[in-house]
């Protein structure tokens, strides 16, 4: 069934994203890994505006634009320029930002996501390169500023900024357009979603079919989804109570959840823009024939493959293929001739999870190990071994392991400092499954010693039977099957 | 034309002290190239592409290289507003 939109909700974003796997800033050969570096100490005459420095564009940026704009379906600009983009504003220190206006390299495109009723394409507007300005850092809170002071590490950064038409009909929507949209990204291997300030998002949002409002400035994928959906209730609130809504910007508090007018002056922004005359123009497009060689298999691609050469099913297709790393290691799971089907539920159903519960990140894989960081605190490393998952998975499909002491070992692994096989773990935790004569005296002995819950249950209480079950797995130390105990209890008392 | 006013509100955003006597200079020096523009704007140049670049010069690019950047005493040191390795400018807004 279609879905029929009844708020008449309307969204677009504009995502700025560093090209942090460059190794180089836009314009200058100031290198990108400066995010524990101190301040100040990765900038040169280009990036800190100096009068006569000239800039020279990255080659490997313009080529990473072309596998963005070819991975979203985009038409690439046969010819395309730079231009100054004039405004005062400290972390800009040639008082003018270098980004494209009118010729931007890759025009309209589309992304397929999974939206309110099915498939749902949102329509690609544009898509541009420019450079991101320095950092400012408020001396106190924004309101009661002494002053800011100014690191222009990140001022020269290449950045992205993609531009969507209006196709979001909810903030889920929106959602998923930028899990996608990132996903993708990590598959062209141009950006690192984990490095702090590598995507920030505008919104734009109106209700009703009416009168666009901007809110500035998301910095996380939640944050995208909470912003709008506050700002969709404040825009109908004040159409309930008669009001209207005026065209403005507005700034997302993430700690509060709340968006903020931002005084806007009242003259209308001009920016002048103009060609910017240290950059020559480009012609790119016979580039592009080598560079669609060397593009991966994307998301939807991989997705479609897995489910069929693994037979396993679209929603764990879906989830392996959320992030290149983790169907990488899927696949390295399953070349070790495991049944793909098992690794699959292993894999996306509760190593995923687990990963979620913790905040973990996948951040890389090398074949071997997949590695993960803290969400809040890169500092917080771990990593878990295909060679462990496919062990486990081995002992699990043989029934030599529960699904509950499967679950338990992987919890151990990703919470433990030593290293160790999941058969060790096993091992030293005794969480082998408990054989099935175990598991029959154990429940012999459970009946015997608790008559009144024995005569409870045969009685017709049947909470009683969840008790006995409760003593036959504290007695097997938990070892035993749930299920299987259940069913000799019920077989021995009600025959 | 530009005014007084005019040349005031870029001094502000530019956050630049302009006294009584350098707004009228500024503002007479900023008119004569707006009235050079003018003169230039009679051309008849509805038929002619514009010119940005002197030469037909495309896709002028760099390696992805790593340089060597400046030390941070370097960077800052043709300021006396600077803290903690950082340039330091008054509140904003
Ligand atoms: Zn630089």
């Amino acid at each position: 069934m279609a879905y029929e939109n009844p708020d008449g909700i309307r969204i677009g974003l504009e995502i700025h994203v560093q090209l942090n796997k460059l190794k180089t800033k836009m314009f200058c050969g100031c290198s990108t890994d400066y995010h524990n570096a101190a301040p100040n100490t990765h900038t040169c005459p280009v990036c800190l505006g100096l009068p006569g420095a000239l800039p020279v564009l990255n080659k490997k940026a313009v080529e990473a634009a072309i596998k963005v704009g070819l991975a979203l379906e985009g038409e690439i600009a046969e010819e395309t320029q730079f231009h100054r983009k004039n405004y005062f504003y400290p972390d800009l220190p040639k008082g003018f930002q270098v980004t494209q206006y009118d010729y931007p390299i890759v025009g309209k495109g589309k992304v397929v996501i999974e939206g309110e009723d099915g498939e749902h394409v949102v329509g690609i507007t544009r898509a541009h390169l420019e450079e991101d300005p320095g950092k400012l850092v408020h001396i106190g809170s924004i309101e009661k500023s002494k002053g800011v002071l100014i690191d222009y590490n990140r001022s020269g950064m290449p950045l992205i900024e993609t531009v969507t038409e209006p196709d979001m009909r909810s903030p889920k929507e929106a959602r998923r357009f930028l899990d996608k949209f990132r996903n993708i990204l990590e598959y062209l291997d141009v950006f690192d979603g984990n490095l702090e300030g590598a995507m920030r998002v505008d919104a734009n949002v109106s209700v009703y079919w009416g009168t666009r409002v901007e809110v500035k400035n998301i910095s996380s994928h939640k944050g995208v989804e909470r912003a709008l959906l506050y700002e969709i209730m404040r825009q109908k609130n004040v159409i309930r109570r008669g009001g209207k809504i005026t065209q403005e910007t507005r700034h997302f508090d993430e700690g509060r959840g709340v968006t903020i007018s931002m005084r806007t002056k009242e003259e209308a922004e001009d920016y002048r823009y103009f060609r910017e005359p240290d950059l020559m123009p480009m012609r790119v497009t016979g580039w592009i024939p080598a560079i669609k060689e060397t593009l991966p298999e994307l998301p939807d691609a991989k997705r479609a493959r897995f489910i069929e050469q693994y037979s396993i099913t679209d929603m764990h297709a879906r989830a392996l293929t959320s992030k290149i790393m983790l169907a990488d290691f899927y696949e390295g799971v399953c070349a070790k001739g495991v049944d793909p089907k098992t690794a699959a539920t292993w894999a996306a159903d509760v190593f995923l999870g687990e990963l979620n519960y913790r905040d973990l990140a996948i951040s890389s894989y090398d074949g071997k190990t997949i590695g993960f960081i803290h969400a809040k605190d890169p500092a917080v490393e771990n990593s878990f071994k295909v060679s462990d998952m496919v062990e486990l998975v081995t002992l699990f499909a043989e029934g030599k392991v529960s699904d509950r002491a499967a679950v338990e070992v992987i919890r151990i692994i990703l919470d433990g400092t030593e290293e160790k096989t999941p058969s060790q773990i096993i091992e030293e935790k005794g969480l082998f499954k408990a054989e099935d004569d175990l598991v029959t005296r154990a429940v012999a002995e459970t009946i015997a010693e608790n008559t009144a819950a024995v005569q409870d249950y045969i009685g017709g209480a049947e909470k009683s039977l969840n008790f006995l079950v409760g003593q036959v797995m504290k007695k097997t130390k938990g070892t035993a099957d749930a299920k299987t105990a259940r069913e000799l209890i019920v077989k021995e008392l009600k025959g | 034309m530009i005014t007084k006013e005019d040349v005031e509100h870029i001094g502000w955003l530019a956050r630049i002290e302009i006294n009584e006597q350098e707004t009228v200079e500024y503002m007479e020096k900023l008119n004569s190239v707006l009235e050079y523009f003018g003169q230039i704007d009679e051309l008849p140049t509805e038929d002619v592409a514009p010119t940005y670049h002197v030469a037909e010069i495309y896709n002028v690019f760099r390696e992805d290289m790593v340089e060597e950047c400046l030390p941070q005493e370097i960077v800052l040191t043709n300021t006396e507003h600077k803290q903690d390795g950082a340039f330091r400018v008054p509140k904003i807004g």
